[in-house]
């Protein structure tokens, strides 16, 4: 047609194409085979960097290549002089940001330049750093970079408010970025670390020495700044608060306090002659230097986890040798040292008694607040306002929801029981993909409550039927209680750590869902176990019982095992001591 | 191209080389027809065009002149059988009016702007200057031009020395750019006569892409969108990062925002039951506050208050549709300003054989009257050309043809170089849209937009800014209370820390709203370009252009992608041998380009991949 362009087909372009590749590919060979017959031949020369340079220029994830050129690099440093070798690397650096452009997330170039700015007679940080800055306002979740600036920030020793100002940066430009919330919380205790606490007037000190409060821990902020964070971060999650980053970066704001490490509980027993004690975290206490010490001698005792399956425990018993302790007419004083930790703790068992106890009247704040945060409590209140007000504009945002019953709990958790289980179940509603884990938290609080109000009762009673648990936790600090009922809740099984209940006498446990009594081990005191209306199917499954001495009632009405054949008579020779079974 | 080599015969004439126009030309040619494109003026781009400082002086010039009364010649001679002359303006005497030019800063360097304490002559110096619009411009240096026409009672104010003035002397003030080298740098500047943007998904942005033409120009993102609030300019947050780092907005208010928008993304049926009522009303009720209110009228949808809910959200969603294809505002910017735009269209016509003449007009069409058509036309070195079609930009047709919808409106607007940005930032090369609603009832919502140097538009050390508005009064009613608030001028009240005007222009321009293509007193194959309308967008214009050549060429496509360079075939030998009078070659054709001086950089350009490819 007149006057109109005339435009090669798209045959003509294919093929011109197809022999441009042929032609880029018959290079590409004849330079690899190159590369590879010099190297077999250990040649470090030119020629051979002039290849591998033309090699990884098109392709920078050739690790061999890599390997290849540094070997003649190294070879060239023995024969240079140091002006010379800073000028070989200095060319290298170039050649890499050219490899960058092609492939900005390939491990070899940046492995390489690692390498080569380590090994510069005279490196030149500040263009890395702006060499990773252009890199990382490409793509800011570039981690070969973030792996490449950190090693160039610690070798050139860039200020720790710099490195600030760098993630305030990076957060303005976009604040979905893990990388870079995570590297302010590692700057932020260096910059402003906590002024240190004076010496809190503590509680009546206990008669070991004082426990630090849990505010002195190491990696904390001072308040001033933790105030700015707060409102940076609350500006975040307000803008976007379906945005994990920030709020995961609010729960490191907010602390968690590591618990002291102690014996929190020695338990003396003079029937069976065994002593359970009790640590604030799980230990193996065949390696951490436990000692026991009875009227000032040294014991030579077996110290036993409460299951076989536990290697570490936060409770541990010995049996002390026969006839030690069994004269009621005896006062006994009992001493457990944690060597290792240099604390111990003291236990007298008086005459005429047949137990005794040693532990601190545990408060909330030390029992789980501190697992929470560490804040000041009106700190952690006009956060729970800030919160709230969020809240009331996205009533349904789960992470939202979740900070609200943390802040709670942190504040007043039996306060604030009502409204908390209120949002868990609004929770389970909007995220049902987590019920369960919702339903997991929510029995932790309720069994943490329920241990606040027995300990406030000062009682060895522990009931909390009825209250939707799906598991059981904290059974640590149930170490003395003789009652417990579990009934009407959604428990699938008694687990091995419930074994730690070594002054248990009566469990009840109807209406739940109960399989597995895997827990029910070797409990010296226990009488009567209640299990109406659970799952327990099979005889294998009680068999852990067989292990309690001193089971004299069993209430198995209502499970599959009580439809099976000869049930009475192989329960018998299962639990002899049973003398009143309900099937 | 000289004009007696002209061929006698065409497929496409098109007359005038504003944006409509040019797409139009581009579009033709692209397909294969043999276009002929003219202008009257000695610069591309029409009412779109962008100048140099001292192009603009003359064109200021030019529109200040009387224009001779039309000479009509008699073309009766060329006329055949059968066929009647339409008469054609050769000048457009309505589309500019209302010229007014103030310059506040002296006319020679100073060695520094003094700021004594006493009254001084200094102080004289920068009395105010303007040029009459009534005088006429006999002006033999530039400095001529200038009188001090302020009347009496005001100067006096003028020379007070602001009290505010007087402790700011410790300070080292601020060389102040003086008008001679304005005049010395006026190469640098290029100011547009329309104020426009392009939206990132806008049908310009996208004609650009698609057409490739968008390879001839550059582009920056507006960095920011500010407002004009209780005196203040403050940045409006638009975008996430924008949101999150806000001062102005509380946690709440961020939170409102943030829902508000990711809410009218999606059509609903709530927003359905406010059909017809304002879009105020639908934001007073979604308890937003009054700041997020105001926000989102006048800085996001870009609305005025009594714009229907539906059309409110359509301007909100199209908005948020932009933001972020390219940048953190919906906004680009051509580089070297938007008379750049149509330029480049003009450039894709010549590369396909199109043919360009400036100062060259079309005097009549020639009417063929059994079959309504133009069969030819007269230009404007009385050569007769055939044609089929012929577009014309509406300024070229005399008034008792053309059928308005509506009386004709106006835009005012108003250019500006100023000393620094109304809203100083760690960057000096921010890009701003700034919206500022009615100062006062019955005020139009005026649109601002500041460019820095980095779009070279302006020199470094200066800004230009645009402001715009739809018509009231004359532009000076119109737009000086606003610049008199926004910054210093010697009518401000106080000095306060507003940027200074060096220089400004005051300027109405018809709005090309309500032109139709069609639907005159004109041949049934002549078509109409408007004008520059008042919108933000382009969509106007490039809606027009695609109207006209789908008429023109229905079974068409509309700018298909250009083949790249290298996959043009040249056979220049036997080509040119079978058409009449000589196509020129593509390559020779882009000698033929505009602003030749810009030449050199357009090519630099060319070889920069463009932003608004992905």
């Amino acid at each position: 047609m007149h006057g109109r362009v005339k435009i090669k087909t798209t045959a003509q372009q294919e093929e011109e194409k197809r022999k441009e590749r042929e032609k880029k590919l018959k290079i590409y060979v004849a330079a690899r085979d190159a590369c590879f017959s010099k190297r077999s031949e250990g040649v470090w020369d030119d020629e051979a960097l002039q290849l591998t340079q033309q090699l990884l220029s098109s392709n920078p994830d050739f690790a061999t290549l890599w390997n290849y050129r540094r070997e003649i690099l190294m070879h060239l440093e023995t024969v240079k002089d140091e002006d010379e070798v800073q000028k070989i690397y200095e060319a290298e650096l170039l050649f890499l940001e050219s490899c960058l452009k092609v492939n900005p997330k390939s491990y070899g170039s940046w492995h390489h330049r690692g390498w080569v700015s380590a090994r510069l007679p005279r490196p030149d940080w500040a263009r890395e750093l702006s060499l990773c800055d252009r890199c990382l306002s490409l793509d800011d979740r570039n981690f070969h970079c973030w792996d490449y600036r950190r090693m160039v920030v610690k070798i050139s020793g860039v200020p720790v408010d710099q490195e600030l100002a760098f993630t305030d940066r990076l957060i303005g430009s976009n604040f979905s970025n893990y990388s870079s919330w995570h590297y302010r919380s590692t700057l932020l205790p260096l910059l402003h670390p906590e002024s240190p606490e004076p010496p809190s007037p503590c509680r009546e000190p206990p008669q070991t020495s004082p426990p630090p409060s849990p505010q002195t821990h190491s990696h904390r902020v001072c308040e001033e700044q933790l105030l700015k964070e707060y409102e940076l971060v609350q500006n975040a999650f307000f803008t976007d608060p379906n945005d994990q980053s920030a709020w995961f970066y609010y729960r490191w704001l907010l602390g968690r306090a590591e618990r002291e490490e102690m014996i929190s509980c020695v338990y003396v027993s003079r029937d069976e002659e065994r002593v359970a004690v009790a640590f604030s975290r799980p230990v193996n206490a065949q390696s951490v230097g436990l000692l026991l010490v009875l009227d000032g001698q040294p014991q030579r005792v077996e110290w036993r986890s409460v299951h076989p399956r536990f290697k570490h425990s936060p409770v541990w018993i010995c049996d002390l040798p026969p006839g030690t302790i069994n004269d009621i007419s005896n006062e006994h004083n009992l001493t457990v040292h944690w060597t290792e930790k240099h604390t111990h703790r003291d236990c007298a068992l008086y005459t005429g008694r047949t137990e005794s106890w040693c532990r601190d009247s545990a408060t909330d704040q030390e029992l789980f607040r501190s697992e929470l945060s560490v804040e000041k409590t009106s700190v952690l209140q006009s956060e729970l306002q800030s919160v709230n007000q969020l809240q009331e504009l996205e009533p349904l945002n789960k992470w939202c929801l979740l900070t609200i019953i943390l802040l709670m709990r942190a504040l007043d958790p039996l306060g604030y029981e009502k409204e908390t289980l209120a949002h868990f179940q609004t929770l389970k509603e909007v995220d049902a993909m987590r019920s369960a884990y919702y339903s997991d938290l929510c029995s932790k609080f309720m069994i943490e409550n329920t241990i606040l109000k027995m300990e406030y009762a000062e009682v060895r009673v522990f009931s909390i039927s009825d209250k939707n648990l799906t598991t059981l936790c904290h059974l640590d600090q149930l170490l003395l209680v003789t009652h417990i009922n579990l009934s009407s809740n959604q428990l699938q099984q008694l687990p091995p750590q419930f074994a730690m209940l070594q002054c248990l006498e009566v469990l009840e446990a109807d209406n739940n869902s109960i399989e597995n009594l895997e827990g029910v081990y070797h409990l010296p005191k226990l009488e009567e176990v209640l299990l109406k209306n659970n799952k327990i199917s099979t005889l294998a499954d009680l068999q852990p019982l067989a292990s309690c001495p001193k089971l004299k009632r069993l209430d198995l009405r209502g499970n599959p095992v009580a439809q099976t054949p000869n049930v009475e008579s192989e329960l018998a020779e299962l639990l002899p001591s049973v003398t009143d079974l309900l099937l | 191209m000289a004009a007696e080599d002209l061929p006698s015969e065409f497929d496409v004439v098109i007359l005038g080389t504003g944006l409509a126009e040019s797409v139009v030309a581009a579009a033709c040619s692209r397909v294969g027809q043999r276009v002929l494109h003219l202008d009257r003026r000695s610069y591309y781009a029409a009412n779109w065009a962008s100048f140099t400082f001292n192009g603009l002086l003359s064109w200021i010039q030019q529109h200040q002149e009387e224009s001779l009364p039309e000479e009509v010649q008699d073309w009766s001679g060329l006329l055949e059988e059968g066929e009647e002359l339409i008469y054609l303006s050769n000048s457009d005497p309505a589309s500019i009016r209302n010229l007014q030019v103030f310059c506040y800063t002296s006319e020679e360097d100073e060695e520094e702007e003094a700021v004594s304490p006493g009254p001084s002559e200094t102080t004289e110096e920068e009395a105010v200057k303007e040029t009459s619009e009534t005088e006429s411009a006999d002006s033999k240096d530039e400095e001529g031009n200038h009188q001090a026409v302020h009347t009496q009672g005001e100067e006096p104010e003028a020379d007070q020395p602001c009290p505010s003035a007087a402790p700011s002397q410790s300070q080292p003030t601020r060389k102040k750019i003086s008008y001679a080298q304005l005049v010395k740098e006026g190469r640098r500047f290029n100011i547009d006569l329309v104020s426009k943007l392009m939206y990132s998904r806008g049908s310009l942005v996208d004609l650009l892409i698609k057409s490739n033409v968008s390879r001839y120009a550059e582009f920056k993102n507006v960095t920011r969108i500010l407002t004009y609030r209780h005196g203040n300019v403050e940045q409006v947050p638009c975008s996430r990062a924008d949101v999150f780092a806000s001062r102005q907005l509380s946690v709440v208010e961020k939170r409102k925002l943030m829902r508000f928008l990711t809410s009218c993304v999606e059509e609903m049926e709530e927003h359905q039951a406010y059909s017809g009522r304002p879009y105020l009303e639908f934001l007073r009720n979604q308890q937003l506050g009054d700041n997020l209110q105001h926000l989102l009228l006048h800085s996001i949808a870009m609305v005025t208050e009594d714009t229907p809910t539906e059309e409110g959200l359509a301007s909100t969603r199209h908005f948020l549709r932009c933001l972020g294809r390219y940048g953190n505002t919906p906004f680009l910017f051509p580089v070297y300003g938007l008379g750049e735009i149509p330029q480049c269209f003009c450039r894709m016509c010549a590369v396909f054989g199109g043919i360009y003449c400036l100062r060259h007009s079309l005097l009549c069409l020639l009417l063929d009257m059994s079959s309504n058509r133009c069969k030819a036309v007269i230009d404007s070195r009385g050569h007769r050309i055939s044609c089929s079609h012929v577009v014309l930009e509406d300024g070229y047709v005399l008034a008792n043809r053309k059928r308005l919808a509506t009386p004709p409106r106006f835009v005012s607007r108003a250019v500006l170089i100023t000393d620094s940005s109304v809203l100083p930032s760690d960057s000096e090369q921010q890009v701003s849209v700034v919206t500022v609603p009615p100062i006062a009832a019955g005020c139009p919502v005026v649109r601002m937009v500041e460019l820095s140097p980095s779009t070279m538009t302006c020199v470094p050390g200066t800004h230009l800014v645009h402001l715009t508005c739809q018509s009231v009064g004359s532009a000076y009613e119109d737009l000086s209370p606003v610049v008199t608030r926004m910054f210093h001028t010697p009518e401000s009240p106080d000095r306060g820390s507003r940027p200074s005007v060096l220089w400004c222009l005051y300027f109405n321009m018809a709005d090309g709203w309500g032109v139709e293509p069609e639907g005159h007193d004109l041949p049934s194959n002549v078509f109409l370009c408007s004008g520059p309308d008042a919108a933000l967008g382009h969509d106007h214009a490039v809606r027009q252009a695609e109207s006209i050549f789908q008429k023109i060429l229905p079974e068409e496509d509309f700018c298909p992608p250009a083949p790249n360079p290298e996959d043009i075939i040249y056979d220049g030998d036997n080509s040119s041998s079978s058409t009449a009078g000589g196509l020129e070659e593509p390559e020779e054709e882009r000698q033929e380009e505009p602003e030749e001086e810009h030449q050199e950089e357009k090519q630099l350009l060319e070889e920069a991949s463009s932003p608004a490819e992905e």
